[in-house]
């Protein structure tokens, strides 16, 4: 008999340094405790509501439908949460669980640094202290998150080992949990890592689709037909799918970065390029060579830039029940581009990948559709990143 | 069941550990000579991988080296057939999960047993998830080596009763790397091993002085030694081995006083 906990299929898992294992146990522990708890969930829903702002908005955007010509697309606006992000949502509730456990020290890893600076606030104002690993690489790429998270209170470590990019900051944060386990938390950013945490992300997560469900039974009076979020790790679009999963008429679409596309090594297209593997604590799809040596990844945005995917995000691949498709840069940053001009509205280069496929897909659909698109954050921090990209110099 | 027990039959054990392929096969093939010529009595090989997430910055240097250098699993086995000719002591392999997965286990295994490997340790395969490849090991002959932590606690009855070739009795906590000072009480770890099991236990983790290594083997039945191994190779490089060898000899000195 297997002993092997929070599998999805044949992903997951837990496979990490024995150190670490009672460290996930307690973990598990707590939040099968607390999930159930009402003063915890009454303590959250009071933070995710007055502090981070939700619910967040689904906002129908008409001209964008109008100029594709197809289904009718509404905007899910996780840009418009504190500190311009989804990643508050699974913060706030890791945090408010971390010291629930006693713990006074949270770390993390962040790659584009939307979860770093979210992390950073969370720990502001529940008192704790707050250390992030971020590739040195994207500490360049993301200065502006740098300073927020310093302002924050926090302590930010450039990563320079392998790639220096998230791999690598996820890799060092393993490293600094092992070495202190006592009073320290590591509020992982994406479903991904060893069980619980691929459980306890999405959970928190899961926010943005059951918001998102009842607002367009409220809207349209139905479901939509079409759901679509970029994936890295994939904690937004496990977030935007989730309580969609038993409703087989929903389409749900991840969008993963093809960097400079998939036919090239210059890539982070996982579930597209990958093979199964077990790297970072989990079994599941990994960019990877023959030998199982993990494969340097690359996508302009500094959040999907991740060698892996989470593993229930692999198993819905396995199972057929959600798509998985490849946005390369360009692609993305004509989408940047677009839903700038055409609702006002700038969207993080991560989301970018997601409104990129919609605006391929939208047209194909007939008018009477539905598309849900998650906006996972906003575009303020790749500004300069984008200008660059463009051939224009700017100041951040 | 492997040969992993006669490593111990020689008073308390030496065990260095080198990464193959740093920086390159042919000098790890002369350092492993020269550790097994000198007194060591099990010797650990590392398969490098791209990420290795348990180890600190020197053998993630040594890691990094040994890919650069192009070795690759075929090469690693290559070269434990040529040393099998005339290297007799036992030897084991330490490297990540996925390195063994994408190898397909039962193939890695097979040439594990072919090529005389007696065992394997991965750092990132605790107790729940040793099934992944406990079949196919247990098939071939190989020892999976169980991993026990500071933080193991209640834990450290269930992992001894079920160990086989050795224990590594990791000495502190987080990452490898030299440590000025161990602070785990080991012997009470061991004890609540002895109570369990009769496979030999060897601490690691921290371990590079010779009055270190004689204090974790009185304490158990060896000492692991990695980092500091490592790093005579930095500073010799492809002219490490008689420095390698001159290392092991005095710390196998060492490790025999603590009897």
């Amino acid at each position: 008999m297997s002993q092997s906990k929070g599998r999805f299929g044949i992903h997951g898992g837990q496979y990490i340094p024995e150190t670490l294992m009672n460290a996930v146990i307690e973990l598990e522990e707590a939040y099968e405790h607390y999930k159930n708890d009402p003063d915890f969930n009454r303590e959250l829903t009071e933070l995710l509501n007055n502090y981070a702002g939700r619910p967040s908005l689904l906002y129908y955007a008409d001209k964008m439908t109008r100029d594709l010509g197809g289904a009718k697309i509404y905007l899910k606006r996780e840009d418009l949460n504190h500190t311009g992000s989804h990643k508050i949502n699974n913060v706030l509730g890791q945090a408010l669980l971390a010291k629930k456990m006693g713990k006074t020290r949270l770390i993390a890893e962040t790659g584009a640094g939307q979860h770093g600076v979210a992390t950073a606030t969370a720990a502001a104002l529940l008192g704790m202290e707050c250390v992030v690993f971020m590739g040195a690489e994207d500490t360049k790429r993301q200065a502006l998150n740098v300073y927020r998270m310093k302002l924050l209170g926090s302590d930010v470590i450039p990563v320079k080992s392998g790639t220096a990019t998230l791999k690598d900051a996820v890799s060092e944060a393993m490293r600094e949990w092992t070495s202190r386990i006592d009073d320290t938390h590591y509020c992982l950013g994406s479903v991904m890592g060893p069980h619980p945490f691929p459980t306890i992300v999405r959970d928190f997560q899961a926010v943005i689709s059951r918001e998102s469900r009842a607002q367009i039974l409220e809207a349209e009076g139905r479901l939509p037909d079409a759901v679509i979020a970029c994936v890295g790790g994939g904690s937004n679009a496990i977030g935007s799918f989730y309580h969609y999963i038993p409703d087989e008429g929903v389409r749900l679409i991840g969008c993963e970065a093809a960097g400079r596309g998939i036919d090239t090594f210059e890539t982070a297209a996982t579930v597209n390029t990958g093979r199964i593997g077990i790297f970072h604590g989990m079994k599941s799809y990994f960019c990877q060579d023959e030998y199982g040596q993990i494969a340097p990844v690359y996508s302009i945005s500094a959040g999907l830039d991740y060698p892996g995917v989470g593993p229930e995000h692999a198993h819905l691949h396995d199972i057929g029940r959600a798509e998985y498709v490849p946005v390369t840069d360009d692609e993305a940053v004509n989408a940047f581009e677009y839903l700038s001009r055409t609702e006002g509205i700038i969207p993080a280069i991560e989301s970018a990948h997601a409104v990129a496929y919609a605006m391929k897909l939208a047209p194909t659909m007939d008018k009477d559709k539905l598309i849900i698109i998650t906006i996972s954050g906003r575009g303020d921090k790749d500004c300069a990143a984008i200008a660059r990209y463009r051939g224009e110099d700017i100041y951040e | 069941m492997s040969n992993i027990r006669s490593a111990f039959a020689n008073g308390k054990a030496f065990i260095p550990f080198i990464t193959c392929g740093d920086p390159d096969i042919e000098t790890t093939e002369k350092v492993i000579r020269a550790a097994a010529e000198n007194g060591a009595d099990l010797i650990e090989i590392g398969i490098p991988f791209s990420d290795p997430t348990a180890e600190g910055p020197v053998i993630q240097g040594a890691n990094i080296r040994a890919l650069a250098g192009g070795v690759t699993t075929d090469k690693v086995f290559e070269m434990v057939a040529r040393l099998r000719r005339d290297v007799k002591i036992p030897m084991v392999f330490m490297t990540y999960a996925n390195v063994v997965f994408s190898y397909d286990a039962e193939r890695f295994m097979a040439r594990c047993c072919e090529t005389g490997i007696g065992g394997i340790i991965l750092p990132d395969l605790p107790f729940e998830e040793k099934e992944e490849f406990s079949a196919v090991a247990k098939q071939y002959g190989i020892d999976l080596i169980s991993l026990i932590a500071p933080t193991s606690a209640q834990r450290i009855a269930m992992i001894a009763k079920e160990a086989e070739g050795f224990i590594y009795v990791v000495s502190s906590l987080g990452v490898t790397g030299m440590r000025s000072e161990i602070s785990t009480n080991i012997a009470d770890i061991v004890r609540v091993i002895r109570e369990n099991t009769d496979v030999p236990c060897a601490v690691g983790f921290g371990i590079s002085r010779p009055d270190q290594a004689k204090a974790m083997a009185a304490a158990s039945d060896g000492a692991i030694v990695g980092s500091a191994v490592i790093r005579i190779l930095e500073q010799y490089g492809r002219d490490a081995a008689p420095h390698v060898g001159e290392y092991v000899k005095e710390m196998k000195a060492a490790v025999m006083s603590a009897e």
